[in-house]
């Protein structure tokens, strides 16, 4: 019998369950990787050659190269996992969330400042289509 | 109260008085006073580990500190120049028998690295001492891979916690505290949901109303507070640690810190 997964009609959400757990596993493992110096050396010294010593899909490998992040989510790595990438390339938290939004930085900083996102026509995917 | 990686790094950078962030701190004035005054021996702090010290390789839903420190992490950007954190292996030790006794399976840990969720806490209540005044012992819940702990199994986890607290013989003050949240989402399209309504709620129904918290389903912690707003079942491992009957002694909420409400709340047993 399938699993009751209600938050699939969360808008802009990817949940990090035990499917995309299992997807983005080496992917998540290789961002690990980086909470070392000499990792992170290494990786910006050449990132292909760093990704291709891990069993992941070229799409992964090509969506970490991009820092595609909705695309490395889809894919089943997770933010707090790639937040190690962000820190990798001196990116703040902040500035790692505004890339996935379509917002430009200041936008979204503005956004935060004025009390963030509201919930309103966020809460379902149907009402996010709507407005 | 919340965590949030800025806010350890406006600490360690001296930012603290920026208008950016002087709201923020502000609101843990009093606290600061609070805590110097009812100088806790002990700290029990529950926090969630942001895939630190547990990967993918081994995701614990309940994993309690017992060793006798706690190096700082590198989490990307080199460690938090703050002390290493003292751990409380006496008694940790002796809360893991009672409580898994008590039908809650920990996973017990004796080798870890603390990062932000562990650290920013300490920082907002004791600024920036050359050594931390308390021991700590880390209880780390799973937030990260889906899904956490329910709320309900949280906060009978804390009233569980808080028996064995009471058993042991030494005679410590041990204050237990809930991190995490309050509403927030770092990924994807929605990222930078805030949910200040709920938040309200969620402190109002911490003081008075627990049980009715403790069921709330995790669709609606995602839906309403954010994916990351999750978190919040860890609060309910404090307050179950609490009377039924508490005195709110101090509120502070402020949205945002970077991409985060921060919410803190201080709470005493009536007795």
């Amino acid at each position: 019998m399938a699993l009751d997964k209600p938050y699939k009609d969360i808008p802009g959400t990817t949940v990090f369950d035990s499917d995309m757990a299992r997807a983005g596993y080496h992917v998540n493992q290789f961002c690990l990787t980086l909470m070392k110096e000499e990792n992170r050396k290494r990786f910006l010294g050449d990132e292909r050659a760093y990704l291709d010593e891990w069993p992941m899909s070229e799409e992964q490998k090509q969506a970490v190269l991009d820092r595609d992040y909705n695309a490395l989510l889809k894919l089943g790595a997770n933010v707090y996992f790639f937040a190690k990438l962000f820190f990798t390339d001196k990116v703040s938290f902040q500035k790692g969330a505004s890339l996935m939004t379509g917002m430009s930085e200041e936008e979204y900083r503005n956004m935060m400042v004025s009390g963030g996102r509201s919930p309103e026509g966020n809460r379902y995917i149907r009402e996010a289509d709507d407005g | 109260m919340s965590h949030v990686p800025a806010i350890g790094a406006a600490v360690d950078l001296g930012k603290t008085e920026e208008p950016y962030w002087k709201p923020l701190f502000a609101g843990f004035d009093f606290s600061k006073q609070w805590i110097a005054d009812e100088k806790p021996d002990v700290i029990f702090l529950v926090y969630n580990d942001h895939a630190t010290a547990f990967g993918l390789d081994n995701i614990p839903p309940f994993a309690i500190g017992c060793a006798d420190e706690y190096k700082i992490a590198d989490e990307g950007w080199g460690a938090r120049p703050v002390p290493i954190v003292k751990g409380a292996p006496d008694l940790a030790w002796h809360v893991r028998q009672s409580v898994i006794q008590d039908d809650f399976d920990l996973t017990t840990v004796n080798e870890m690295k603390v990062d932000h969720g562990l650290t920013v806490p300490l920082s907002l209540m004791y600024g920036q001492p050359e050594t931390w005044p308390c021991l700590v012992i880390p209880f780390a819940v799973n937030v990260v891979v889906y899904p956490p702990p329910s709320g309900h199994r949280c906060y009978m986890l804390g009233k569980s916690i808080r028996k064995a607290i009471e058993s042991f013989d030494e005679d410590l003050n041990v204050q237990v505290w809930g991190t995490g949240g309050m509403s927030h989402q770092l990924q994807g399209p929605r990222a930078g949901l805030i949910n200040q309504e709920f938040d309200q709620k969620f402190l109002d129904k911490l003081v008075n109303n627990a049980d009715e918290l403790a069921i709330i389903p995790h669709v609606d912690y995602m839906r309403e507070a954010g994916s990351e707003g999750i978190e919040l079942v860890m609060w309910l491992v404090m307050r179950g640690a609490l009377d039924d009957q508490v005195k709110e002694i101090h509120r502070h909420y402020h949205v945002p810190a970077s991409n985060t409400a921060v919410g803190h709340i201080i709470l005493e047993d009536l007795g």
